[in-house]
């Protein structure tokens, strides 16, 4: 396994008190695989990322527990240049917001080339070259004309092109992609997405994807795994999970989507607001939400059971969700 | 918003487009019970590019909005989709008088509003309400929740005396589902989706017969997204409202549109049923549109036909000439870049009964299925599909590298899905 997150906990100690943002997060990635780390706003997707990558701000945040396994050493235990230099060569991160990710007073070219100046010792002149061949590799008319060009010139999606050259270049083995396309329109999220997967492809790099676009899942994705409020609710390939959930968080997402083949009926919503994270309610952290809690659910938290093989899910029902289809 | 002095004059596109005009296009009749309520006719807004500190010079235009036509009819949901930048908030502001038209018209009742003026104008504006995309800033902070959503009496306190204000701004949070007790809270005490419920009841106060939502569910987590919507359906039942939905999201349009409008870069390009847009498209740009909504089923991806278009959108200052989307359609060809195409019902199609037969606006219009049937995405299991499938127990499969595999090849693997746009 290239990457495995083991029973991961982050803490945010904030004026209301302790946040738990990631409450025992478990997920793995192998090389050349795409996992999609689904979920709403806040339940922990891209601070478990920041976790992963060290880039996580502390404090506030603070690693309350847990292993991440890269190429089977634990990262949590490394000393920080070590961090520094397998955070630099061997993963990258791809945000959501290109234009504030890149460095508004360098030109693109600089920037590109900066990776192959500092890590591969390459003279200035060498990696503006680089740099030129990575924008046309992703794509950018004209690239010998624009390496000069600051970011703002740029358009959308071209940025978030040049962030995907940054993050390959330099041929990592794990990227990191949290939201790419979100701030983008769907004609441009096909062209970015398209790129990403063929570059994954030809690196055989492996691919944790945050989103919390259904469609963009079921779309590129090998597996997915599931957050709510900081756990990982259930995990599975990604046909078996959208063929039948096997949690009510995810069963209630699949069906509150409209879907582009279908006239609407009304929509299924699940009902509620997620918990604020200084106070997760006991017992299952979906409890108040849930069509299908009972007793047991207030009061124990559902261990991740193993439905399979290759699935889990943290539901005391797990079973019965998964036959009411 | 602009003073009027800064505008451009209807330059360009717009008045062009007006001696291109339709039948539909005529002079104004007497409003009856079946018209539309609402007649948009070649309305264009464009903002002048001026250049120097002192002396402005024009040296051209935004045409934001650039010759749109559609009819509203009393009770329906006309949707309106379209990229980034292609015009559909300044068509939205234009609706609710928030922004002067450069050019064009819009019927209210069979009215020009542009020729209204003092009450008969303020009667119309009450009957066209906004309800806005993002609920984290278009809410005052320091207002309470009942101040913001009594806003609208203070303009027009004929709607509600002020005694009465009170227990109206009441019933309304209890329309949208929030607790009337709420009334003395301030926006930053509610979550998005109550944000934007309480955006939803301000629109409803006056009693409109119009609402123009634009991207009212965009910025809201896809849980949420679902009670929102939800509320405006039963809404629009209940108040027999007429619903102008803007959004980017074309599978949320198509939930709650009768009708849809496609716009790119400042016009609409196409526009029918949703039945006659989604599942009968005519027009290139609406067909690579859909075709690039990822749906949330995996067992699409491996038939499902990507269009992927090249290149950005031209910027509106700058619309190419005949066909606006010819530098990005794959079927151009001379005659797209020598003639304006025309909103209307293309030549092939005017005399069959078929629901490919509605206005679209392409020299060589056809039909081209890209969304897959209804139900047929649930259908086959893995076993089923084609050989060359990966089955999904594999790991990680599709992405082991053939020696001869070029990028973009076709072959199985996650994200194969670039048919590239080349061909048609
Ligand atoms: N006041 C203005 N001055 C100059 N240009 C403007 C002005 N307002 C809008 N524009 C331009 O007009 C075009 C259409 O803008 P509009 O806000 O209507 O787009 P939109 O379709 O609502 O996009 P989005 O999906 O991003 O909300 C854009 O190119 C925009 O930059
Ligand atoms: N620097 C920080 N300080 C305090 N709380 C934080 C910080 N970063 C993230 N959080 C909190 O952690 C939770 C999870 O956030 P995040 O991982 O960003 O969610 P998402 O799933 O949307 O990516 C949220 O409640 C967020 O407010
Ligand atoms: S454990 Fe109980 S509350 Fe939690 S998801 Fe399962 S049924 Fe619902
Ligand atoms: S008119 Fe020509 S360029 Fe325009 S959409 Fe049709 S085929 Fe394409
Ligand atoms: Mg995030
Ligand atoms: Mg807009």
């Amino acid at each position: 396994m290239l990457l495995e997150v083991r029973d991961l906990h982050v803490e945010f100690h904030t004026r209301e008190g302790v946040a738990k943002a990631v409450n025992g997060v478990n997920y793995s990635v192998a090389e050349g695989e795409t996992l999609a780390v689904l979920g709403e706003s806040g339940s922990g997707k891209s601070v478990t990322a920041q976790a992963i990558m060290g880039i996580l701000d502390m404090p506030p945040g603070k690693i309350a527990g847990g292993e991440i396994l890269f190429k089977d050493q634990d990262l949590l235990k490394l000393k920080p240049e070590e961090r520094r230099r397998i955070r630099g060569q061997e993963m990258a991160m791809i945000f959501q917001d290109a234009l504030s990710s890149l460095n508004p007073v360098l030109t693109v070219g600089q920037q590109l080339g900066e990776m192959f100046v500092v890590h591969r010792g390459m003279s200035r002149k060498d990696a503006r070259t680089k740099a030129v061949e990575l924008m046309d590799r992703v794509r950018i008319p004209a690239a010998k004309e624009r390496v000069g060009q600051y970011p703002h010139q740029f358009s959308g999606g071209m940025r978030q092109r040049i962030m995907i050259a940054m993050a390959m270049a330099l041929e990592p083995s794990l990227i990191i992609a949290d939201e790419p396309t979100t701030a983008l329109d769907v004609t441009v999220q096909a062209q970015v997405m398209e790129l990403l997967a063929e570059l994954q492809r030809e690196l055989n790099t492996g691919l944790i994807l945050i989103t919390h676009d259904l469609g963009v899942v079921a779309d590129v994705a090998d597996k997915i795994a599931v957050m709510y409020a900081g756990r990982i609710v259930e995990t599975a390939p990604v046909h078996d999970i959208y063929k039948a959930p096997a949690h009510p968080y995810t069963k209630g997402l699949l069906q509150s989507i409209p879907r582009l083949d279908q006239k609407g009926r009304e929509l299924y919503a699940i009902k509620g607001l997620p918990p604020n994270l200084t106070r997760i309610p006991p017992g299952c952290a979906f409890n108040p939400r849930c069509p299908m809690a009972r007793d047991v659910c207030r009061s124990d938290v559902p261990p991740l059971y193993e439905v399979d093989e290759r699935r889990r899910s943290a539901c005391h029902f797990w079973k019965e969700t998964l036959d009411a289809r | 918003m602009h003073a009027d002095r800064d505008e451009s004059a209807g330059t360009g596109g717009a008045a062009g487009s007006t001696l291109l005009s339709k039948a539909r296009q005529d002079a104004v009749t007497p409003y009856t019970e079946g018209d539309p309520i609402l007649q948009v006719r070649d309305l264009a807004k464009h903002y002048p590019l001026t250049q120097g500190i002192l002396f402005k010079r024009q040296i051209g235009a935004v045409r934001a909005v650039d010759g749109v036509d559609f009819d509203l009819y009393a009770g329906e949901t006309l949707g309106i989709v379209g990229e980034s930048g292609c015009g559909k908030s300044t068509v939205a502001k234009m609706l609710v008088h928030l922004e002067r038209p450069t050019a064009g018209a819009i019927r209210y009742k069979g009215e020009d509003i542009a020729k209204l003026s003092g009450r008969a104008l303020k009667a119309v504006r009450r009957n066209i309400q906004m309800v806005f995309q993002d609920p984290y800033t278009s809410l005052n902070p320091r207002m309470t929740v009942g101040d913001i959503i009594g806003e609208p009496y203070e303009i027009h306190p004929e709607v509600a005396p002020k005694g009465s204000r009170r227990q109206k701004v009441q019933d309304l949070l209890d329309v949208v589902g929030l607790n009337p007790e709420y009334i003395n809270r301030y926006p930053h005490q509610f979550s998005g989706g109550q944000r934007q419920r309480i955006g939803i009841a301000r629109g409803l106060a006056l009693n409109p017969e119009i609402i123009v939502a634009d991207e009212p569910v965009s910025a809201l987590d896809v849980s949420v997204q679902a009670q929102v919507v939800n509320l405006l359906d039963r809404l629009q039942a209940e108040f027999s409202l007429s619903f102008v939905f803007i959004a980017h999201d074309l599978s949320i349009v198509r939930h709650i549109s009768d009708r849809v409008g496609v716009m790119y870069l400042g016009r609409i390009v196409e526009i029918g049923s949703d039945a006659e847009i989604y599942d009968h498209p005519t027009h290139p740009y609406t067909q690579a549109l859909l075709s690039a909504v990822p749906v949330p089923d995996p067992t699409a991806r491996d038939h499902r036909e990507r269009i992927i278009l090249h290149g950005d959108v031209p910027s509106p200052a700058n619309i190419p000439s005949g066909c606006r989307f010819r530098t990005r359609c794959w079927k151009a060809r001379e005659r797209c870049e020598l003639e304006v195409p025309l909103l209307a019902v293309p030549a092939e199609f005017r005399l069959v009964d078929t629901p490919a037969r509605h206005d679209s606006a392409c020299h060589f219009a056809e039909e081209k299925r890209v969304v897959p049937p209804e139900g047929e995405l649930e259908v086959p299991g893995p076993a089923e599909r084609g050989s060359t499938e990966r089955e999904p127990g594999e790991q990680p499969g599709g992405t082991v590298r053939e020696p001869g595999d070029k990028p973009g090849s076709a072959g199985p693997g996650p994200g194969q899905q670039g048919s590239a746009g080349g061909e048609a």
